[in-house]
């Protein structure tokens, strides 16, 4: 009697011969993600294998195989580098500095913007807003350097305005280069970052002014009330992916306009790790550095994913 | 609702918010017409008197001995092939693998976005990535412009993200006529993708065209292969070590200064892309606000 019964699950094609027939239809698809699978072998995957110099004394004539095995020895000359240990300080403190100038001025100036009820002067400004962002950061070092030069802009302003009788030297002060920095960052992304936050404010349901006008409620108000708490999602999410850029503090204006006065604090990792990767030739040390880089990236953007997790905003991977 | 009142706050409010625009226009075009202006003017004379908006003894020719350099014509032959060639590679590339990521049916749609995805989270690093490319001889050649870069995740994802929603439909009714998936994705997604291809174009252009570092790490023993940016860079650099003096001046009697031929330089680089990115607007600000962030 069983043998006559119909098992239903033997009328479905078998798991394999599925898979075979599927793949028989997309030619296409399989060939490409195949070309591209190898390319991102090469370029992307390729490199990471290169983590190894890290752990031996690598010498580029004797090659990975043949070269001494070091262990952590590479790694704890690193720590022992007061380079190594300014330059980190310098990227982690000029990324929260950049981090935080990039959310409060991006945030502010999409909050004020919204406020020109002038159609025409909103789009002028806004256009005139993100032209510095397709600027290249060589230039955009190059103006920093001439409007804070001796005989720059600012100086010139110092002197004849604010009563200052001698130029300062802003690239002779430690004190002002992380300033220097953000500024240049907000003059350059400003106008960029409120982009996302301006299509953002358009998405608020307009009743929510009208009931506030009912109350006799300000433009100023309206905007710290209603605006700003509507933003709150976007800011966190973007907050969050945001974090694990923290490292990524800029190079141009550290590698260009930092000099030996001010090294203590413009050097910045990845300008070290091409002091000494590349024009040193320790690519050994250069990997590891490279690799601490990448690790505390790594536990920042995890962290950022978590933080969102548990406020349960949106997940980002 | 129609009558609105304004008290003494909206109007203190009205008038900072001008002042604060009026500000921030100057503020972001200064330095610009500022180096316009410079590169008008006489170089010596730029010394002499302090130039702002508008030059004092106009010339041309600082923008002459910008063209006449042999850096910037061999930077601006090289500039514009890694623009033209590199966008279209990068686009054509991010469009397919976009493509097969989003399709439904893809049989390895899973662990193939993965990984891409852990690109974007793990990479090499400088040294590794510079050891990488000697060993693929892409140092001293121009296709490590190109090729390098061409696939990045975050801008398929971009791409993915837009084509995830055109509806499914689409595909099949193709499917039942018998298209395949290639004539899919040429006749039919693409088509509909244009504006997220303008957008991810523009991001690639703009990166190519401002891009100097892999010049300097990876071919700088070659000057046939330098870009505009570098140049400037190096012409910057001689600026930084010389503040102050003004050695380079004795050109043979010539009136043209470092500082005026490096503003020079500077205006001809971002005139293109300044006259095409109001254009653009549309595209990139849907574009930003489909997929997530773009640093």
């Amino acid at each position: 009697m069983a043998t006559n019964t119909i098992n239903p699950e033997d009328l479905q094609p078998h798991k394999k011969v599925k898979f075979l027939a599927e793949a028989k239809r997309q030619p296409f698809l399989l060939i490409s993600s195949a070309l591209l699978l190898i390319y991102g072998i090469i370029f992307y995957y390729v490199p990471v294998l290169g983590w190894v110099t890290a752990f031996q004394d690598y010498k580029p004539a004797v090659g990975f195989i043949k070269s001494k095995w070091v262990g952590f020895a590479k790694f704890q000359k690193l720590f022992e580098n007061k380079t190594f240990f300014l330059a980190f300080r310098n990227t982690l403190c000029m990324g929260v500095i950049n981090l935080v100038f990039h959310f409060v001025t991006a945030i502010a100036f999409a909050l004020l913007l919204n406020e020109v009820r002038l159609i025409f002067a909103k789009k002028f400004i806004q256009t005139i807003s993100y032209m510095p962002h397709f600027l290249s950061w060589i230039i955009v070092t190059a103006i920093v350097r001439d409007i804070l030069a001796s005989d720059g802009i600012v100086n010139e302003f110092l002197m004849n305005v604010c009563g200052n009788d001698k130029a300062i030297d802003f690239f002779a002060v430690k004190g002002y280069f992380w300033w220097i920095v953000a500024f240049a960052n907000v003059w350059k992304e400003t106008g960029w970052n409120a982009i996302i936050y301006l299509a953002a404010i358009t998405a608020i349901d307009p009743c929510l002014y009208e009931a506030a006008d009912m109350d006799g409620a300000t433009r100023f108000q309206k905007m710290w009330y209603i605006t700003l708490p509507s933003l709150r999602p976007t800011i966190m999410i973007l907050l969050l992916i945001n974090i694990g850029n923290v490292l990524n503090a800029g190079f141009e204006l550290q590698y260009i306009l930092g000099n030996d006065v001010i090294s203590d604090v413009s050097k910045i990792l990845d300008v070290f790790i091409l002091d000494w990767g590349i024009s040193q030739f320790d690519f050994s040390l250069g990997t590891a550095a490279g690799i601490f880089k990448s690790v505390i990236a790594l536990i920042l953007v995890c962290l950022g994913n978590w933080t969102a997790k548990k406020t349960g905003d949106e997940r980002l991977f | 609702m129609k009558i609105k009142k304004y008290g003494p706050g909206d109007i203190i409010f009205e008038i900072c918010l001008i002042l604060f625009m009026v500000i921030f226009l100057v503020v972001t075009l200064y330095p610009i017409v500022n180096t316009l202006a410079i590169s008008f003017n006489d170089g010596f004379d730029t010394i002499t008197h302090r130039i702002h908006f508008i030059p004092h003894m106009f010339t041309t020719d600082n923008y002459k001995a910008v063209f006449a350099k042999e850096g910037y014509r061999m930077g601006a032959v090289n500039t514009v092939l890694r623009t033209v060639l590199g966008t279209l590679i990068s686009l054509v590339v991010n469009a397919i693998l976009a493509y097969v990521i989003s399709r439904k049916r893809f049989l390895f749609k899973k662990s193939f976005s993965l990984f891409w995805v852990i690109t974007m989270y793990v990479n090499g690093g400088l040294i590794p990535t510079y050891i990488t490319f000697q060993k693929l001889h892409l140092t001293n050649n121009f296709l490590v412009y190109i090729i390098p870069g061409a696939v990045s995740a975050f801008n398929m994802l971009v791409i993915r993200n837009y084509m995830n929603g055109i509806p499914d439909s689409l595909e099949e009714s193709a499917q039942i006529d018998g298209a395949g998936y290639f004539k899919i994705f040429y006749s039919i997604i693409s088509p509909l993708c244009k504006p997220v291809y303008a957008t991810i174009a523009l991001f690639v252009a703009v990166y190519q065209w401002n891009a100097w570092f892999d010049a300097m790490l990876y071919n700088k023993m070659h000057d046939e292969l330098t870009v505009l940016q570098y140049e400037l860079m190096k012409q910057l650099q001689t600026a930084m070590k010389s503040a102050g003096s003004v050695e380079g001046l004795k050109n043979g009697g010539t009136t043209i200064t470092p500082t005026s031929i490096r503003a020079a330089a500077t205006i001809c680089t971002m005139v293109p892309i300044l006259f095409v990115y109001p254009f653009l607007q549309r595209y990139f600000v849907t574009g930003l606000t489909i997929g997530g962030v773009k640093e």
